[in-house]
């Protein structure tokens, strides 16, 4: 981490001179990793019309951390991912086998789970408060080893993409055309259902369950406005998200607000001057 | 442009010197639900056969029982000119539409080479790909569309588009699924004109899904008649003009077509 606090030291800023802040530093480069990520995948999430089912997947992850910590784990992500991953692929399977339509399926799995959640945490006069921090989210709290994890994450999802985007978007275009062309479907959307759950899960302690789903959704449907191929697309989607993502984490923290919410407005306001000058 | 020879039905013998593919004994079953029953048929290249049926007939369900995403009984097998062994036929599918809203940032270039290349296409698209895919799209008059947005074609563009990339690679069978949905008179002339040359360029057989007799009169070589199971096959002349043809559908189509004198 040495590297990014010297690098940091060249900026103007009274937080960045050499063994201040140390938080704000690592928030800094985690936001940096952070907005690729989840720019990225919400390329795809808004392609397949899946905003509501990324926002499930934060229920799910919360009554896994929920579970993990009745069970007395120090760190409950890790049950965490384990039950979005289970939830993600109850969803994926309901989907595929009923003929109920696709936004009822994750109606109904989804206040299960934040119920179940609810109901575990609250059992026998137990408060609420001691989960608050993952409704909100605490991007201050991440250690350079959370930081090193996240990075790993980007490369693989980076590489992911390298390899199975093309498939992912003709299926997202016509599954029966993807299926002509010898692309097995269902695989495809599951494994890509659980890439996402697994980045909400591990993520949501320092984005913040209310507003995760704006981190996937917002920059990807701003650059829809402007963009005309594939290829600008992500690209404009990447750079909103790590504008908006620098800027309001900078922004917060001189005008004492919390990060995750910030972020999000800014994305928002990217929306709408975009949405203005939208290509019709 | 007929083909007179005709497919030995014994299985593992060759198309008397042309490449034909067999339909054999074919079924659909949904729960208890027979959707598709004992359906034979035999295509001969070069040779666009159009299915017609009522609605709820099985006719989509029998295109995606071709395409291999419906469990069927029965078997399907192509062989080439001459070949003493089939194989499983290559598909080209045109699909009815898009399941895409027309603000999605998706070119026709990148519906190309998201399909035929490795290139991932919100890194990189070599100019030479770029070459390719637009040479594909000329086969149809559609070359200049290679950098539009996919929800900005009109009907007769975006089929044309997945025309041509039915035909990458080339395929066996080239499935169209009722293709002309609204699509303006034009378009759809083009649209027919098309496929009827592309037929003959490259020895096609064509199975065309569609309600509009009219353009199944000037230009299919074979027409089934389907409900459930096959009514009536032949020439567009001989189905048009039997029984079954008559209790399927109102006689409103022939009538007219008579009056018109054509």
């Amino acid at each position: 981490m040495a590297w990014w606090y010297r690098f940091l030291e060249i900026l103007p800023f009274e937080w960045a001179q050499e063994g201040q802040m140390i938080f704000m530093k690592n928030a800094l480069l985690a936001v940096v990793l952070l907005s690729p990520l989840f720019a990225i995948l919400g390329t795809m999430i808004v392609n397949k019309n899946m905003a509501f089912f990324s926002d499930a997947l934060g229920h799910g992850a919360f009554t896994g951390v929920v579970i993990g910590s009745l069970f007395g784990f120090v760190n409950p992500i890790g049950s965490a991912v384990v039950f979005s991953l289970v939830f993600a692929l109850l969803i994926a399977v309901i989907k595929h086998k009923s003929r109920m339509s696709g936004d009822t399926v994750i109606g109904v799995v989804s206040s299960s789970a934040i119920a179940l959640g609810l109901f575990l945490i609250t059992l026998g006069g137990r408060s609420f408060a001691k989960v608050n921090s993952y409704l909100i989210g605490d991007i201050l709290s991440i250690n350079p080893k959370e930081i090193g994890f996240l990075f790993v994450v980007l490369v693989l999802v980076l590489i992911f993409w390298c390899l199975f985007f093309n498939r992912l978007l003709l299926v997202s275009i016509n599954p029966s055309l993807a299926g002509s062309r010898g692309i097995n479907t269902f695989w495809y959307e599951t494994v890509f259902s659980l890439i996402v759950a697994v980045t909400v899960t591990v993520s949501m302690s320092w984005i913040g369950l209310l507003v995760i789903n704006s981190f996937l959704v917002l920059p990807a449907a701003s650059a829809r406005n402007i963009a005309g191929n594939q290829r600008q697309y992500h690209l404009y989607a990447i750079a909103f998200s790590l504008f908006s993502g620098v800027s309001g984490l900078l922004l917060s923290y001189y005008i004492e607000t919390a990060s995750g919410p910030t972020i999000v407005l800014i994305s928002s306001i990217i929306f709408f001057v975009t949405y203005v000058f939208r290509k019709r | 442009m007929n083909h007179e020879a005709h497919c030995i039905t014994e299985s593992g013998r060759a198309c008397s010197g042309y490449c034909c593919t067999k339909i054999e004994n074919f079924g659909v079953e949904l729960g208890n639900l027979k959707i598709l029953d004992n359906i034979n048929l035999h295509l001969h290249c070069g040779e666009l056969t159009a299915i017609i049926g009522p609605n709820g007939a099985g006719k989509s369900t029998l295109v995606k029982a071709l395409l291999g995403q419906v469990p069927h009984t029965g078997t399907i097998s192509f062989m080439q000119a001459n070949a003493t062994a089939s194989k499983a036929p290559v598909m080209g599918y045109v699909p009815q539409n898009l399941n895409l809203d027309p603000t999605s940032p998706t070119s026709v270039l990148d519906l190309f080479v998201a399909a035929r290349s490795s290139y991932p296409v919100w890194l990189l698209k070599p100019r030479k790909e770029v070459q390719k895919v637009r040479e594909k799209l000329d086969r149809v008059k559609a070359g200049h569309l290679v950098h539009r947005k996919l929800g900005a074609l009109s009907g007769g563009e975006l089929q044309r588009v997945l025309l041509a990339l039915a035909l990458d690679p080339i395929p066996d069978i080239l499935l169209l699924d009722e293709p002309v949905s609204g699509i303006d008179q034009n378009g759809l002339e083009l649209f027919y004109e098309t496929v009827s040359a592309l037929r003959k360029a490259f020895d096609l057989s064509i199975i065309l899904v569609s309600h509009d007799m009219d353009m199944i009169y000037k230009y299919a070589d074979r027409v089934v008649l389907l409900n459930r199971t096959v009514l009536a096959m032949g020439t567009p002349e001989e189905v048009f003009n039997s029984e079954s043809f008559f209790e399927v559908f109102s006689m409103n189509w022939q009538k007219r077509r008579m009056k018109d004198g054509n």
